[in-house]
């Protein structure tokens, strides 16, 4: 019986082989010319899919935008390199599979890939790596690596989560603001408290209210989009946000559920809103709820980066990018920007562009006096932070509320 | 007269189980191809592509080695709570405490004087004590608390899932930040050794044989394996022989257990060298494809398990040169699946229908 069932699966496993070589023949694709091999192939692997309005989306149209912009220049790509999608690989692994395939400049696009990003790094020091969001080339960071061929780029978010912050706060009629949370690590406690920075300065001093009358609550989730039965459902989160009497949600997570809950709530009746992230189109098609987005914009740096890997002069540096003040939107010279959103009445729109203003004046919103949640001082009165303490923000500030660790 | 002749020529010429398995692998190839024409793909070309991707190298052969490892101790594991009707759906689980238990052990032992050797070894123990410990919590749920297995299993797989992550973002934290990319990578010296060049161990490959010979063994030479045979097949039947059957479900249950762990100690010391949120890989899913379509044959469990395995090392291709998402290979890998048992069921219908006019002649 045994050797009769091992026969019927021999058969099976040999038929599939034998059809997928057959299928095969004839298809073959023609064999490179002599332009195609002198094209400057490079490599991105994306945490999520290529096409998820997010930040993913971000990184693969910055990879579009160098292929328009170094004529002779490739990009190729493997979308969701996380262990869910990819069971069994590593970035690092996959990483190869795009040298194989000819690139000679890989980018990694998340954190979740540091690990993968410096051991493909020290393994191939011929080939330069990008990895986005990381600081393993940062000399005085945390994880630095010493590595010749690892650059890290990341936009100042803070920025961005600064104008959001202001956005929301101008048109809150509750003074309640809730932040969709994805996990709690350096990145996002900064960002957060970015958000709540700027709500807090523009509730005080451009709409002129009570700063004991505004509430910032953070919910994490536990991941950058929704797990189920493993973090919270972001659509409940949001949900609960607005049942409380919070009329503005900021999300800081991958995916889209802030939005479209308002967009349900408001179809309703309600007066609420929401500001998405990551994406220059995060607005998408939603009507009268999307306050703006702040986004990333890497597509300069990208091209910067592959030009100079192409003139053989590519050096290890991190990039902690910020915005063209001049002209915000600019997509060929701003790491990051703000598109305002259909919800925003253009007088509240003005305010928003005099705070913008004043940012790009040097407004520093880091600057003490700050307290961290648990009371301890953060910076003292007319000290400003450092990249170093707002990179790696120990905890939530005083005046937030929601958890600054999970550990709480 | 004539009618009832015709009848039995036709039984006569039944076709061979090859011709059902070259028939149901045709079907899903076709059925995969009308998928991959709807997406606008070439599906010769996908399918020359998957190919080069699982065997263009040597490197691409040992990553589709590294996939099959896992995959067929957990396939291997399955067949052992199939063969005694226990649907243990709860296998990811216990390939994830595995992964803990492992984890922990090296977290404990790794600044120890002992070698090296003795401590992976001993995370690998560990790690099957945790899954066996895990599958267990289902058992008694089962036998003692009359809760479906199924339904307990995919509980406790939720539950460990949260425990991963609570581990990887408090307590096992990297230093100051937890991160999806997991723990913090354990020194050099506690990975499971591999060929230089290449990401496979020889150490896991000579586990899988030596797995495989004993679960031979011990489910066709031995009375346990005989005995969980007829609990499978009728429990109350087996009550009434006298076979102990909480005590060999439960059995069942941990050595089921205790080789996903193993699976998963080995995704932690050979693979990943560190605890991740996925660290499961989905791999006991997938084996449960594996465990059906080799219709519980160890032999066939590991066939299968590999062309599994180079459709998903293969299936990372399509985005890159044709940019087409890699879950394709999935739809393969399922379709296979499911045109095999839609062949079974053909089959059994010819079979019985043979039977049929073979009595009424």
């Amino acid at each position: 019986m045994v050797s009769k069932n091992i026969k019927v699966v021999f058969a099976l496993v040999l038929v599939a082989t034998l059809l997928l070589t057959a299928c095969a023949k004839g298809t073959s694709e023609p064999a490179a010319n002599s332009e195609e091999s002198e094209k400057f192939v490079f490599g991105m692997l994306l945490v999520g899919a290529y096409n998820d309005q997010g930040w993913n989306q971000a990184h693969y149209e910055a990879g579009l935008y160098v292929q328009d912009h170094i004529p002779g220049t490739e990009m190729i790509y493997i979308d969701k390199v996380n262990t869910a999608d990819r069971p069994g690989t590593t970035p690092d692994q996959l990483a190869e599979e795009l040298v194989a395939q000819g690139a000679k400049l890989i980018i990694f696009d998340s954190d979740d890939m540091k690990d993968g990003a410096h051991a493909f790094a020290a393994a191939h020091p011929d080939i330069p790596v990008i990895h986005a969001s990381g600081d393993g080339a940062w000399v005085d960071g945390n994880a630095y690596q010493n590595l010749p061929n690892l650059a890290n780029v990341m936009g100042r978010m803070e920025y961005g989560k600064e104008i959001a912050g202001c956005a929301a706060a101008l048109s809150s009629t509750t003074g309640k603001i809730g932040y969709l949370g994805p996990l709690i690590n350096e990145e996002t406690r900064r960002l957060t408290a970015s958000a709540y920075l700027g709500a807090k300065y523009c509730w005080e001093n451009v709409a002129g209210k009570d700063p004991a009358d505004l509430t910032f609550e953070v919910t994490w989730i536990g991941f950058w989009s929704n797990i189920p039965g493993v973090t919270l459902d972001p659509t409940q989160v949001a949900d609960d946000f607005f049942n409380r009497g919070y009329d503005v949600v900021i999300s800081g997570i991958d995916t889209t559920e802030a939005l479209t809950e308002a967009q349900k709530y408001a179809d309703e009746g309600n007066t609420v809103f929401a500001i998405p992230y990551d994406f220059k189109g995060g607005c998408g098609q939603t009507s009268g709820v999307c306050l703006g987005v702040p986004y990333y914009n890497w597509g300069p740096s990208y091209t910067s980066y592959v030009q100079s890997a192409i003139d053989g002069n590519f050096t290890p540096s991190w990039d902690y990018l910020a915005p063209n003040w001049e002209d915000l939107n600019n997509p060929d010279t701003s790491a990051l920007g703000f598109v305002k959103g259909d919800a925003l009445p253009e007088e509240n729109g003005a305010k928003l562009d005099d705070f913008i203003a004043e940012l790009a004046g040097g407004l520093n919103l880091w600057k003490g006096p700050l307290n961290l949640q648990d009371g301890t001082v953060f910076l003292a009165e007319g000290e400003t932070a450092t990249d170093y303490q707002v990179w790696y923000l120990p905890q939530l500030l005083e005046g937030m509320l929601g958890l600054s660790t999970a550990a709480e | 007269m004539a009618v009832k002749e015709k009848k039995i020529g036709f039984a006569k010429r039944l076709p061979s189980s090859a011709v059902f398995s070259i028939a149901s692998t045709v079907g899903a190839l076709l059925f995969t191809s009308f998928i991959l024409w709807m997406a606008g793909a070439q599906p010769g070309l996908t399918f020359e592509k998957i190919l080069a991707g699982a065997f263009g190298d040597s490197v691409k052969i040992a990553n589709g080695l590294v996939v099959w490892v896992p995959l067929s101790l957990t396939a291997g594991a399955l067949i052992i709570t199939f063969t005694a009707g226990l649907w243990n759906l709860g296998i990811e689980g216990q390939i994830m405490l595995g992964a803990i238990a492992a984890t922990g052990t090296l977290r404990v032992l790794q600044n120890s004087l002992l070698s090296p050797v003795l401590i992976i070894l001993f995370a690998c123990l560990m790690g099957m004590v945790g899954g066996a410990l895990w599958a267990a919590l289902t058992g008694i749920l089962r036998l003692f608390g009359g809760v479906s297995e199924i339904f307990a299993g995919v509980g406790l797989n939720f539950v460990a899932t949260a425990l991963s992550l609570w581990l990887i973002f408090d307590p096992w934290k990297r230093p100051g930040v937890g991160s999806m990319s997991g723990t913090e990578p354990f020194d050099e010296r506690l990975w499971l050794a591999t060929i230089p060049g290449y990401r496979l161990s020889l150490w896991s490959l000579v586990l899988v044989v030596v797995v495989f010979i004993g679960l031979f063994i011990l489910l066709k030479k031995t009375r346990f394996g005989i005995q969980i045979k007829a609990i499978g097949k009728n429990l109350e039947a087996a009550r009434l022989m006298g076979i102990q059957t909480r005590k060999q479900m439960m059995a069942a249950m941990l050595l089921c257990g205790g080789l996903a762990g193993l699976a998963g100690a080995l995704q932690v010391v050979a693979v990943y060298h560190r605890l991740i949120p996925s660290i499961s890989s989905g791999y006991g899913f997938l084996a449960m494809l594996v465990a059906m379509l080799a219709n519980n044959n160890l032999m066939l469990a590991l066939l299968v398990a590999y062309l599994f395995a180079i459709l998903n090392i293969g299936g990372i291709q399509l985005p890159i040169v044709l940019h087409l998402d890699s879950t394709l290979s999935g739809v393969l890998q399922t379709a296979l699946v499911l045109f095999f048992l839609i062949m079974n069921g053909v089959k059994q219908h010819l079979t019985e229908r043979k039977e049929r006019n073979r009595h009424a002649e």
